[in-house]
C-alpha cells in the first residue's frame, strides 16, 4: 500500500476552511450545510502508432459550500482557499437558496445519519503520478509494439489516470478524509485497407494504480498481443444473418447492458422525474417496487460502494453516508432503489443508502450509482457449460456501441466481437451484428448465470448525469449469462438504403 | 492582473517555447423538476494550462499542465511543472512551430463575469410558467445555464490574445400528467436579454396540446421531418468525425475511395447545403484555444492562430476537413480549425410550417437522444427520437405517436434529404453540454429507418 493521503492535500488548511463555512452557514440559519475541499488530478497520454499525440495532466482544485436554508437548497463554490473566501461562499449559498425558496413546493429535509470522523484510501500499490511521464509513454509504445501484426494498418494506446482527494464536513459533526485511485489503459488495432475494422482491449478501467498497466488484476499483455489475430478473423469473417439468437454473453460486455437498464433505471431521482428532462426517467416505478418482475429468477442484482477496486466504491459517500450493499433486484423481482439522504427521507426511509456523488467541487451530490452488480450462480457453471446448451447462437465478447431510450427500455449495444454458436459449440467470429431488446424482455430471458469463476468487474470512468452535467466512475460486477431468443439486427443492413 | 501573472509565467519558463492560457469562468444555474425548483448554483473557477515546448532539431516535445491559479505563484508553479515534464516529454506528433504573433487590443482588460442576477428576469417568468403549469395539471422539467469565460493566450513568441466566451441555455420540457405526452424547447443565448420565459412556456403548451390524441405507429421506414434541433445533434456528430488526418487514414466516413486520399470535392447532397463554422455567423473566439490536443483535429502547438470561418461543405460538395497546422502541413492542404459553432445552410426560404403544410403523411419529430456511433466507416448511428414524435396527414398534426429507435448515418441522410427549411439558430439536444451555438434548416427525408418501436415516453 501506499502512503496513504496525499501530504500536499493534507498540509491545506482543510479544517479552518471547513470551519469557517459551516460557522458562517450556521449562523446565517442554515439547518443543514456541507463543505467539500476536492483536489482531482486528471492525467492521460494518446499515442497513434507508437507517436504521441497528446498528453494531459490536469488538477482541479476548490471548495464547494452547499446549505439547507429555510427548507431550500444552495449552493456556491469556488477557488480560493481562506477562511474568508470560505464564509463568503455559505452566505452565497444562503443567497442561493433564499432565492430558490418561492419556486420550492415543499421544504427540503435529509434522512439521518450518524456522524462519522476518519480517512480512508483506495487500495492501490503504484502511483500512477509518481510514475513518469516518459516511463508511463514507454509502456503505451511497448503495448503498441505487442499489439502490431499482420493485418493491422495503426495502432492506437492511450492512458487515463486520476487521483482524487476529498474532505466532507457537515453541520452534524462529520469530518471524512478519502483518497480514490483508478486508471483506464485501452490498446486498438485497426485495419484500413479496404473495409475499415478494428478491435481494441476489453479490460475495465480498475480503482488501482500504476500496476494494473504491468499486470495486476488483468493480463494486459495476453489479451493486446492477441488483437491482431481477433482483428483478422473479424475481417474474414460472414455477416450476421438478422433474427432471434441465443446469446452467451461475457462480463466484458454485459456490464454495459447491466449500467444501461438497471442501474439507470434504479436510480430513485429518475423514477421519481428529477432527470426527466435530461438523462430521463424510468419505467422502474416506486409503485410497483417488491412486484415489478424484472428479470428471471436467476436474476439477482446489488448495489455497493465497498467492493474492492471498485470504481464507486469509498468509505463514505458525498453526504456523509457510511458505504453500504443494498439489494435491488432479488430473483429477479425489484426489490431496492439507490437513494441519496433527500430522497430516502422523501420516501420515508431511516437511512439513505449512500448513492450520493459530486465530480468536483464545483457540482452539487447527485444520487450517482454505486457499484451495481449481477450476482454470479452459486454453482461453478462455466462459460463452456453455458455455450454448451445453446444450439444456435451468439457469444457475445467485450462493449461497444450502445445506446438505450429515456425510460431505459429500448436498447441497442454491439461488441468488439460476436462469435457464432453452433450446437454447443463456438463457430468463429461473425461481423456486424447489434443485439436489440426491452429491458425487461431481455433479463427475463436470461435462463442461466456462470458461477464466479465467470464473475469479473468491469465498469466505466465517465458515466454522465444531471445539469450542469456531472461525469462519475462506477463499476459493475457480472457474470456469463445465458439469453434466449434475443433480436440480433445486421448493421449493414440497418444503414443501407436504395 | 491576470495578464501580469501570464508575463511572470513566461519569463519563468526554461523551456525552449511556452504557451500560458488563463481561463477565468463563472457560472449561474437553475434547474427544475415537477413544477418546482430543485438546484441553482453560481460558480467561480479560474484555471491555467501551460505548455511548455522542448526543441531538439526543430520538433517539439511538450509538457502540458494545468491547473487551479488563485495567485501568480500558483501560475508560475504550473509553468516550472510544464518546463520539467517537457524535458523529458517523447517528440509530439502535432509539433509545429508557434503561431505567428498577434497582440489583441484589449488583452490586458479584466475578466467579464456573470452571476445569477442574468437568470432574475427568466426566472420570474419560469415561476409564472410552474404555477400555470400546475394549475393546469401538467408538470414542467428544465435547466437554464449561463457562462461567462474569459480567456488569455500569452506564447513566448509574442502573442497576446484574449477572448471573451458567454454563451448560455434554456430547455422546457413538459409532460402531460400520466407524463405519456411530453414536449421540448430549447434555446441558445448569449446573454438572457432574448429569452423570453413566457413564450417559451406558450410554445412548449402548444406542442404538449399535441399530445392529446396518441396513435402507435410500427417501425418502418417514414417520410420524416427532422427539425433543427435534430438536425443539429447529427451534424455535430459528422463534424466531431471530420478529421482529415484520419480520413486520409482510412478512419472515418470521408475516407476517399483510395488509400491516403480523403472525399473532399464529392457531391455529398443534392440539396444546395453549405456547413460553415467560425467567428462570423455565431459567436465564436477568431483564434485557437486548446487547452489540450484532440488527436487529428487540434493542437496545443495551434494555440493563438487564427480561427477563420471555413466551409466544409459548399453548394452540397464536400469543401473542407479539419486539420491541425502540423497534420495539413504533411498533407498539403490548407490549416482548418473546427469552431464551436456550425451554420447549414440550403438555401431554403421555407419555414418548418411550409414543410408540414406540404406534408401528405409523414412523422415530425422534436429532437434526438442518445446518439451512438454503430459503426464508423459510415458513420451509421442509433439513437431515440424523444419528447414528441408527431404524426402530419394532409398537411396538419392529427397527434402524437409512440417513440422509436433509429439507425441512420447523417452523411446518407444529407444525400436523402428532398426539402430543407430555412437555417434558423437552434439548441441541439444531446450535445447541448458541449455545443451551444448552430442554425440549421429542418430537413425532409423521405425514407427515415425507424427500426424498432421505443415504448418509452
Amino acid at each position: 500500500m501506499p502512503s496513504g493521503l496525499d501530504p500536499r492535500f493534507t498540509a491545506l488548511p482543510l479544517d479552518t476552511l471547513a470551519d469557517a463555512a459551516l460557522t458562517r452557514a450556521a449562523a446565517l440559519g442554515a439547518t443543514h450545510a456541507d463543505v467539500r475541499i476536492e483536489r482531482i488530478r486528471m492525467g492521460s497520454h494518446r499515442l497513434r502508432d507508437e507517436a504521441l499525440e497528446s498528453s494531459t495532466d490536469a488538477t482541479d482544485l476548490g471548495i464547494g459550500v452547499r446549505v439547507i436554508h429555510d427548507g431550500s437548497w444552495g449552493f456556491a463554490a469556488g477557488i480560493t482557499l481562506t477562511p474568508d473566501a470560505a464564509a463568503t461562499l455559505a452566505e452565497q449559498a444562503v443567497a442561493a437558496a433564499r432565492i430558490s425558496r418561492p419556486l420550492t413546493s415543499f421544504p427540503v429535509e435529509l434522512a439521518p445519519e450518524p456522524v462519522h470522523v476518519g480517512e480512508w484510501v483506495s487500495p492501490f500499490r503504484l502511483d500512477p503520478f509518481e510514475v513518469s511521464d516518459a516511463e508511463r509513454v514507454e509502456r503505451l509504445v511497448e503495448l503498441s509494439r505487442l499489439a502490431a501484426g499482420a493485418g493491422v494498418d495503426h495502432v492506437t494506446a492511450t492512458v487515463d489516470l486520476v487521483d482524487e482527494h476529498k474532505l466532507y464536513a457537515d453541520l452534524a459533526g462529520s469530518r471524512t478524509l478519502q483518497r480514490r485511485v483508478r486508471v483506464l489503459p485501452v490498446v486498438e488495432v485497426m485495419a484500413t485497407n479496404g473495409r475499415y475494422h478494428s478491435m481494441r482491449t476489453t479490460n475495465p478501467p480498475a480503482g488501482r494504480g500504476w500496476e494494473y498497466l504491468l499486470g495486476e488484476g488483468w493480463d494486459l499483455d495476453g489479451e493486446v498481443s492477441q488483437l491482431a489475430s481477433w482483428l483478422a478473423e473479424q475481417r474474414a469473417a460472414p455477416c450476421v444473418q438478422p433474427g432471434r439468437y441465443d446469446l452467451v454473453v461475457e462480463p466484458t460486455n454485459l456490464w454495459l447492458t447491466i449500467h444501461e437498464s438497471v442501474a439507470h433505471a434504479t436510480e430513485l431521482d429518475r423514477a421519481l422525474g428529477y432527470e426527466a428532462a435530461y438523462a430521463g426517467t424510468s419505467f422502474a416505478k416506486p409503485e410497483t417496487l417488491g412486484s415489478l418482475q424484472y428479470g428471471s429468477d436467476v436474476m439477482t442484482v446489488t448495489g455497493d460502494r465497498v467492493a474492492e477496486h471498485g470504481l464507486a466504491s469509498c468509505a463514505w459517500d458525498d453526504e456523509g453516508v457510511e458505504a453500504q450493499t443494498f439489494e435491488i433486484i432479488r430473483d429477479g423481482t425489484h426489490v431496492g432503489y439507490q437513494l441519496n439522504r433527500q430522497m430516502a427521507h422523501e420516501q420515508g426511509r431511516d437511512r439513505s443508502n449512500g448513492c450520493a456523488f459530486a465530480d468536483s467541487s464545483g457540482h452539487i451530490p447527485l444520487q450517482r450509482m454505486p457499484n451495481v452488480s449481477l450476482q454470479p450462480a452459486a454453482s461453478e457453471t462455466t462459460v463452456e457449460d453455458l455455450v454448451g446448451r445453446v444450439e444456435r447462437g451468439l457469444y457475445v465478447v467485450g462493449d461497444k456501441s450502445w445506446s438505450i431510450d429515456m425510460q431505459r427500455y429500448n436498447f441497442q449495444f454491439t461488441a468488439q466481437r460476436f462469435y457464432a454458436i453452433q450446437d454447443g459449440r463456438l463457430a468463429g467470429q461473425v461481423a456486424d451484428a447489434a443485439y436489440q431488446a426491452t429491458t425487461t424482455d431481455f433479463w427475463r430471458s436470461m435462463e442461466a448465470v456462470g458461477g464466479p469463476g465467470t464473475y469479473r468487474l468491469m465498469g466505466a470512468l465517465d458515466c454522465g448525469k444531471g445539469q450542469p452535467g456531472q461525469s462519475a466512475p462506477v463499476s459493475h460486477g457480472a457474470p456469463a449469462a445465458l439469453f434466449r431468443s434475443v433480436n440480433v439486427l445486421n448493421t449493414e443492413a440497418e444503414g443501407a438504403h436504395a | 492582473m491576470i495578464t501580469d501573472w501570464i508575463e511572470a509565467g513566461l519569463s519563468a519558463a526554461t523551456s525552449d517555447e511556452c504557451v500560458v492560457i488563463v481561463r477565468d469562468s463563472t457560472e449561474a444555474n437553475l434547474r427544475w423538476a415537477i413544477n418546482m425548483l430543485t438546484t441553482n448554483g453560481q460558480m467561480h473557477h479560474r484555471s491555467a494550462t501551460v505548455v511548455a515546448i522542448s526543441r531538439v532539431d526543430g520538433v517539439g516535445h511538450a509538457g502540458v499542465v494545468s491547473g487551479p491559479v488563485a495567485a501568480q505563484d500558483d501560475l508560475v508553479a504550473l509553468v516550472g511543472q510544464a518546463c520539467t515534464t517537457a524535458q523529458t516529454a517523447p517528440a509530439s506528433d502535432d509539433s509545429a512551430p508557434l503561431p505567428a504573433p498577434v497582440v489583441d487590443e484589449d488583452y490586458a482588460e479584466d475578466a467579464v463575469t456573470t452571476s445569477i442576477d442574468v437568470l432574475g428576469s427568466f426566472a420570474e417568468g419560469l415561476g409564472r410558467a410552474l404555477a400555470a403549469s400546475f394549475s393546469a395539471g401538467t408538470e414542467m422539467f428544465g435547466y437554464a445555464e449561463h457562462h461567462s469565460s474569459t480567456v488569455w493566450v500569452g506564447t513566448s513568441a509574442g502573442a497576446r490574445r484574449r477572448a471573451v466566451e458567454r454563451w448560455g441555455k434554456v430547455e422546457l420540457n413538459a409532460k402531460s400528467s400520466d407524463r405519456i405526452g411530453s414536449a421540448w424547447v430549447g434555446r441558445s443565448t448569449v446573454d438572457f436579454s432574448d429569452i423570453d420565459a413566457d413564450v417559451l412556456a406558450a410554445e412548449v403548451t402548444r406542442r404538449l396540446s399535441w399530445c392529446d390524441n396518441r396513435l402507435e405507429l410500427p417501425a418502418g421506414r417514414y417520410e420524416t421531418i427532422l427539425p433543427p434541433s435534430a438536425v443539429a445533434d447529427l451534424m455535430i456528430l459528422t463534424y466531431w468525425s471530420a478529421s482529415g488526418r484520419d480520413a486520409e487514414q482510412g478512419r472515418t466516413v470521408f475516407a476517399g475511395a483510395q488509400p491516403g486520399t480523403t472525399r473532399v470535392g464529392e457531391v455529398l447532397s443534392a440539396l444546395p447545403m453549405t456547413l460553415t463554422s467560425g467567428p462570423e455567423a455565431l459567436p465564436a473566439p477568431p483564434f485557437a484555444i486548446v487547452e489540450g490536443s484532440v488527436p487529428g483535429l487540434t493542437s496545443v502547438y495551434d494555440n493563438g492562430a487564427p480561427a477563420e470561418t471555413v466551409a466544409w461543405l459548399h453548394d452540397g460538395r464536400l469543401a473542407a476537413l479539419p486539420y491541425p497546422r502540423a497534420a495539413a502541413a504533411a498533407s498539403g492542404v490548407p490549416y482548418a480549425f473546427p469552431s464551436d459553432n456550425l451554420v447549414l445552410d440550403a438555401g431554403s426560404n421555407r419555414s418548418l410550417e411550409d414543410l408540414i403544410r406540404s406534408t401528405k403523411r409523414g412523422l415530425l419529430l422534436t429532437c434526438l437522444w442518445y446518439i451512438r456511433e454503430v459503426d464508423i466507416s459510415s458513420l451509421l448511428v442509433t439513437g431515440l427520437t424523444r419528447d414528441g414524435v408527431y404524426l402530419i396527414e394532409n398537411g396538419e398534426i392529427v397527434g402524437m405517436v409512440n417513440n422509436f429507435r433509429f439507425n441512420e448515418s447523417p452523411v446518407d441522410l444529407l444525400r436523402r434529404a428532398v426539402e430543407a427549411s430555412a437555417s434558423e439558430p437552434t439548441l441541439c439536444r444531446e450535445w447541448n453540454d458541449y455545443f451551444t451555438f448552430t442554425s440549421m434548416p429542418a430537413l425532409r427525408v423521405p425514407d427515415f429507418n425507424m427500426s424498432t418501436v421505443s415504448k418509452a415516453y
